[in-house]
């Protein structure tokens, strides 16, 4: 059994490890609906009617005093004795959980005590902060599965993969961004656009990050000084090249445009937070490789190209 | 760090995001030039910022941070909310000043021993 499914069988040890891993405070539920133990016990059928639920912590100024449950309603009720307050009915032997217990911890208490519902408290304060029913840790696990799932699947999907498996002597996917000039609005439309894409494509999230930054900082160049342009993105096996042409006005001094802190910026665009002098050294910054080349009058053309080689070193 | 943590912390209040219980925040970075923040920032990191205009969601987004606090009680305009609520990224605002926002947060933990990558 083990062993003809392997696929089920890691995913069952998956489960195992993360009921070690998960604590009780990632899954509970933290808006707790609680009664006080000097209410009367009729005024409980609405509580308990309304929110559908078969018990309640009773709390004192913050602090778990009893739990009082749909059976002891239904006993008091049967009983038809005359209204008394909660506190009378309510069982003061507590079984509790603390927040930063693992889900291991919890799920055995469930399955122990046969209740549906614990009260979680913190560790310290005892202050009463959620409530954890057998649904919050089935909800709970089955989220983290589909995260841990979709982060896998992202992996397998891997750009870089695909193109190799293209038969060719040379492949690549083309994705260009039209960015109108002057529309401070909307300026980052392609950059976001285009790591969508590129994230879809299961290219590496650091990776993704560097060329987006570095396709942002370009388009905002693009909006402030310029006409218009268009943005393009190369995704190779190897590595994904970044094109930014646009149509004027060019840059006199390209030498000096690349010192950071050099800018001929507007004071509007300043006021919004860029604009420092600082674009053209960030996108040299994020990438592997950096061109530019303008024409004074005709336009500038930038060139960043990024390798999907291994982890880059945060440090170099 | 959790965001709700944070929220706690700077008494903020939250304009975008329902999540804040799960959402996990690595770093802060305290920056009103958006160049800086896509130069020096983290991924995960929370930006807090004096500045309101959608392009601050957008350097978010590109940077992979986790969330933005506007600082000294700003409230960004609808389309900044609109942008973040689209791209899924939580607003907080808090009325306490820049200065003071990244000290609470520093004595609280938040980001000790992981510095900027000042070498590069």
């Amino acid at each position: 059994m083990k062993d003809s499914q392997p696929g089920s069988h890691r995913e069952i040890k998956k489960t195992q490890m993360m009921v070690y891993e998960m604590k009780v405070q990632d899954v509970m539920t933290r808006e707790v609906i609680t009664v006080r133990p000097d209410q009367p016990m009729s005024s409980l059928r609405e509580v308990l009617r309304h929110n559908r639920i078969s018990g309640l912590p009773v709390v004192l100024e913050n602090r778990l005093v009893g739990l009082i449950s749909l059976d002891d309603f239904i006993g008091w009720l049967a009983e038809q004795q005359k209204d008394c307050l909660v506190t009378e009915r309510m069982s003061q032997k507590l079984e509790i959980m603390y927040d930063d217990d693992p889900l291991v911890v919890a799920i055995g208490k469930l399955d122990r005590t046969g209740m549906g519902r614990l009260p979680v408290v913190d560790r310290q304060s005892k202050a009463l902060v959620g409530i954890l029913t057998k649904g919050d840790v089935i909800r709970g696990l089955l989220r983290k599965l589909e995260i841990d799932y979709e982060e896998e699947r992202l992996r397998h999907h891997y750009a870089g993969q695909i193109l190799k498996e293209i038969q060719a002597d040379q492949t690549a996917l083309f994705f260009q961004y039209n960015v109108p000039g002057q529309d401070f609005k909307r300026a980052g439309t392609g950059s976001s656009r285009l790591k969508r894409t590129l994230k879809s494509l299961g290219v590496r999230p650091d990776i993704v990050r560097r060329i987006a930054i570095a396709s942002y900082e370009a388009e905002m160049n693009l909006v402030v000084f310029t006409p218009g342009g268009k943005i393009s993105a190369r995704v190779q096996p190897d590595r994904i090249v970044l094109e930014v042409k646009d149509g004027g006005p060019g840059i006199e001094n390209v030498d000096e445009a690349m010192q950071p802190g050099y800018s001929t910026a507007p004071e509007w665009v300043r006021e919004l937070g860029f604009g420092a002098g600082m674009g053209l050294p960030n996108i040299k910054k994020s990438s592997d490789g950096f061109e530019i080349s303008s024409q004074p009058g005709k336009g500038t053309r930038l060139k960043a190209s990024f390798l999907l080689r291994e982890q880059r070193d945060e440090a170099e | 760090m959790k965001l709700d943590e944070v929220r706690e912390i700077l008494e903020a209040e939250v304009l975008v995001g329902t999540d804040i219980h799960t959402i996990e925040v690595n770093m802060a970075c305290g920056a009103d030039l958006m160049s800086d923040v896509l130069a020096f920032a983290k991924s995960g990191s929370l930006l807090l910022t004096g500045l309101t205009n959608p392009q601050v969601v957008r350097t978010a987004e590109m940077a992979d941070a986790s969330a933005i606090c506007f600082v000294r009680g700003k409230k960004p305009p609808g389309e900044t909310l609109q942008m973040a609520m689209r791209g899924n990224i939580p607003l907080l605002t808090t009325g306490l000043p820049m200065f003071e926002s990244c000290g609470r947060l520093y004595e609280k933990g938040l980001g000790r021993g992981s510095g900027w990558d000042e070498g590069e």
